[in-house]
């Protein structure tokens, strides 16, 4: 009873709060109560699927690995609702509306990720681990230090997903129904704890579960309205879309002056080829390569394996994530080209300049456009679904966090592995709770801050660090102790570092300059000749010149003042009604960009180097995979090799077959 | 389930889990390379071959989209590829050492 009070406690004020606070955002005011009405059923369903959770949830085995007794089928769909996070739900088909092409292609690495899972790491690590990544390592390892080790890289990996899901989260729910940005932090947290504390794993689960079969059943939805008046013919719904004034005129706005010389006709098709978005193949390869290997170095990921009941059933949930993972990025295809042709790539980005609000938009526009009920009904399913997604994506690393605190640190390394059943499941929940607390809190001090390249950078941590570590104590012989905590240190630490020094940061003198040729605008440039690199080692330090492609002249643009001027000029002789809209809404866009200018020079007024001390990027590419990933495997065999490690090596028979037959592999619970 | 006392190596150096292990390691890494080459063919032929993608082959649809969508269909013939291969081969094989892993070695 008393859990029940505080759900409902919970439930209240977050329903509460919101309600009081929403103001503004996509949804129109008069349809607010519909929005709050979806998103309270949802939370509804969740609360009664923790309270459910909850009654069963008692040892450790329940609380970290839901007793063991998820199916292959269930954790495939949680395994996709854990992962498909509102960066890919939204963010994807955000990207596909604005730039086409390269938006779909990005969206692959994604699903190609979870060949290596299959492969080589999902029935291994259910064969051999129990809880955490620091049992698998623990193994054969000293347990003490990998353990340590482990915890620390799962609590970095999780912490800079857990932050870039908090802000983002926070950001989107302001968009869409305008509550406060550190109210909507606040309530993603505390529902967020609610099912891990209380329901542990299996709570976690099947918000997952509810989540994905949500996000589906949405997305089907959509794609079915969108693709239907064409008969579900491929190309006659692409010619459609690129035939589109609105797409054309994207096209010909990121081609600049070099769509001058092109036709109505071949400005439409760019939108379906390559180069609109993503410039530098050498950063795509080290982001793949990060993808692609990441993926499977996941403490949340992989964690979802302990909680089946044999490796059997870890191989079909797989398969089952990459057909529901893979579909649904299929769908984003024709979610983000719809909202292209029917919502409009330049009212996307005024909304918001990422593209997240396609998606929504869409839903809006097939229901009936910002006006109809129905319309509005689909947009609070979708930012509903939204909704459950960035929670039930919080819950599952927060549990991974928390599992490293208490499995790892407290119960491993402090304890002696001597705690009973009662202890450990105690430090669990309180794990959680510090966790969450924590989420909460860095979520609100990074208001604000550009998180965006934080996935992308946990995403290396856990390529460069956790797969390599994981991946050869699992199948090298001469893995040992030392090339664990070496790889893991060393691997992590350059992926960090170099993005520290990438040009993800924040550097004070190129924003100055670029909010000053707002502010004055930009003499003539002269044609450019092409310059040729000098090599790889250009392309990725700043120690040379990189290789550039020859620019065509430029010429001289006016200011944002001037500019501005010009429009009002332009207003005061206007007769036509609808040609003043235009104009006067061109103006409140040039004020937003003005405005935009003098805050940075004020921010950064006096200011020359980037929080390390730098003018400019040294480290070139934004994701550092390419150097950190070679690394991490690289120090953990160097380490290895030149260390010796008696246990590592009698353990190794042990590990091996054990890991290839489940010998001896933990068992499903029985109640 | 109690934890059993085997003797590891005396399973490890069984003919039948040697033989278990010579065939999933060459299949898992032949997958997992073909896997790896045809997806970094994307970003390398959308960065360098960029010709080649914007040929129109069905309708409006060029050689980059097919080629984009067909990622999606060799990832899924992999993993169904390899979960046949597993449940058919690899599990039985697997399963016919542990029937005998207490009697080995002892």
């Amino acid at each position: 009873m008393k859990i029940l009070n505080t759900f409902a406690f919970f439930a209240a004020t977050f329903l509460a709060s919101s309600s009081a606070f929403a103001a503004g955002g996509a949804v129109a005011d008069e349809f607010k109560w519909m929005t709050f009405a979806v998103f309270g059923v949802i939370i509804a369903i969740t609360m009664a699927i923790t309270f459910w959770a909850a009654r069963t949830t008692h040892t450790t085995s329940e609380f970290y690995a839901a007793g063991r007794s998820v199916s292959g089928i269930q954790n495939g769909w949680a395994i996709a609702g854990d992962y498909l996070s509102a960066a890919s739900f939204l963010g994807i088909a955000g990207l596909i509306s604005l730039y086409g092409f390269d938006g779909f292609m990005y969206s692959v690495g994604w699903l190609v990720a979870y060949i290596t899972v299959l492969l080589v790491i999902a029935e291994p690590c259910r064969n051999i681990g129990k809880y955490t990544m620091g049992d698998i390592l623990a193994f054969r390892n000293d347990p003490k230090k990998t353990k340590v080790v482990a915890a620390l890289s799962t609590i970095t990996v999780s912490t800079f997903y857990l932050t870039a899901q908090m802000v983002g989260g926070g950001v989107l729910i302001k968009t869409l129904i305008g509550i406060d940005y550190e109210i909507s932090v606040i309530g993603v947290g505390l529902l967020m704890l609610a099912y891990v504390v209380f329901g542990g794993m299996k709570a976690t689960t099947w918000v997952q579960i509810t989540k994905a079969v949500l996000l589906v059943m949405a997305s089907l939805l959509l794609v079915f309205l969108v693709w239907s008046p064409y008969g579900f013919s491929l190309p006659a719904y692409l010619k459609a879309v690129i035939g589109d004034d609105k797409v054309i005129a994207q096209v010909a706005k990121l081609l600049g002056s070099a769509a001058a010389t092109m036709s109505k006709e071949e400005l439409g098709q760019r939108f379906l080829e390559p180069g609109l978005f993503l410039k530098n193949p050498i950063d795509q390869i080290s982001l793949g390569m990060a993808l692609v290997l990441g993926t499977a170095g996941m403490p949340h990921i992989l964690m979802r394996f302990f909680t089946v009941p044999s490796a059997q059933a870890a191989r079909t949930s797989v398969i089952w994530a990459m057909a529901i993972i893979g579909g649904f990025y299929v769908l984003t295809l024709f979610l983000g080209t719809g909202a292209a042709m029917l919502v409009g790539p330049a009212k996307i980005a005024g909304i918001d300049p990422g593209g997240n609000m396609a998606g929504p938009l869409l839903a809006q526009y097939l229901g009936g456009g910002a006006n109809s009920l129905l319309g509005n009904f689909f947009l609070a399913f979708v930012a509903a679904v939204a909704f459950a997604t960035i929670v039930a994506v919080v819950a599952g690393l927060v549990l991974a966090s928390a599992s490293a605190m208490a499995h790892d640190i407290y119960v491993g390394v402090i304890k002696g592995d001597r705690a009973s059943q009662k202890e450990q499941v105690v430090a669990a929940r309180v794990s959680s709770l510090i966790v969450g607390l924590m989420a909460i809190t860095v979520g609100i001090l990074a208001k604000g801050q550009n998180v965006a390249h934080l996935v992308a950078l946990a995403f290396a941590v856990a390529a460069s660090s956790n797969l390599p570590a994981v991946f050869l104590t699992l199948y090298w012989k001469k893995c040992n102790t030392t090339g664990i905590i070496a790889g893991m240190l060393i691997g992590s630490i350059t992926a960090i570092g170099l993005v520290m020094i990438s040009p993800n940061m924040t550097y004070p003198k190129a924003v100055l300059s670029a909010a000053k040729k707002v502010m004055e605008g930009e003499p003539a440039v002269e044609a450019k000749a092409a310059i040729l690199g000098e090599g790889l080692k250009c392309e990725l330090f700043a120690v040379c010149p990189k290789a550039e492609p020859a620019k065509p002249a430029q010429a001289a643009k006016p200011g944002a003042p001037e500019k501005k001027a010009g429009l009002q000029a332009k207003l005061a002789i206007a007769t036509d009604a609808a040609e003043k809209a235009k104009i006067e809404k061109d103006i409140v866009g040039l004020d937003k960009t003005i405005t935009k200018a003098e805050d940075d020079l004020k921010k950064f007024a006096g200011q020359t180097t980037s929080m390390m001390g730098l003018e400019k990027p040294f480290f070139l590419l934004k994701n550092p995979g390419l150097l950190s990933i070679p690394l991490g495997f690289l120090c953990v065999i160097l380490f290895s090799l030149v260390t010796r490690d008696k246990r590592a090596e009698e353990m190794w028979d042990e590990l091996y077959v054990r890991q290839n037959t489940g010998i001896n592999a933990e068992g499903a619970n029985v109640h | 389930m109690s934890k059993r006392e085997m003797n590891w190596a005396a399973i490890d150096t069984d003919p039948r889990f040697q033989e278990l292990h010579r065939k999933k390691t060459s299949f898992l890494w032949g997958l997992m390379l073909l896997s790896t080459v045809y997806y970094f063919m994307l970003p390398i032929g959308a960065a360098y071959f960029q010709d080649l993608f914007k040929i129109k082959v069905w309708g409006v649809v060029n050689v980059g989209i097919l080629f984009a969508l067909s990622e999606f269909v060799v990832a899924w013939t992999i993993a169904f590829v390899y979960s046949r291969k597993a449940n058919t081969e690899f599990d039985i094989m697997a399963q016919a050492i542990i029937a005998d892993a207490h009697k080995l070695g002892v």
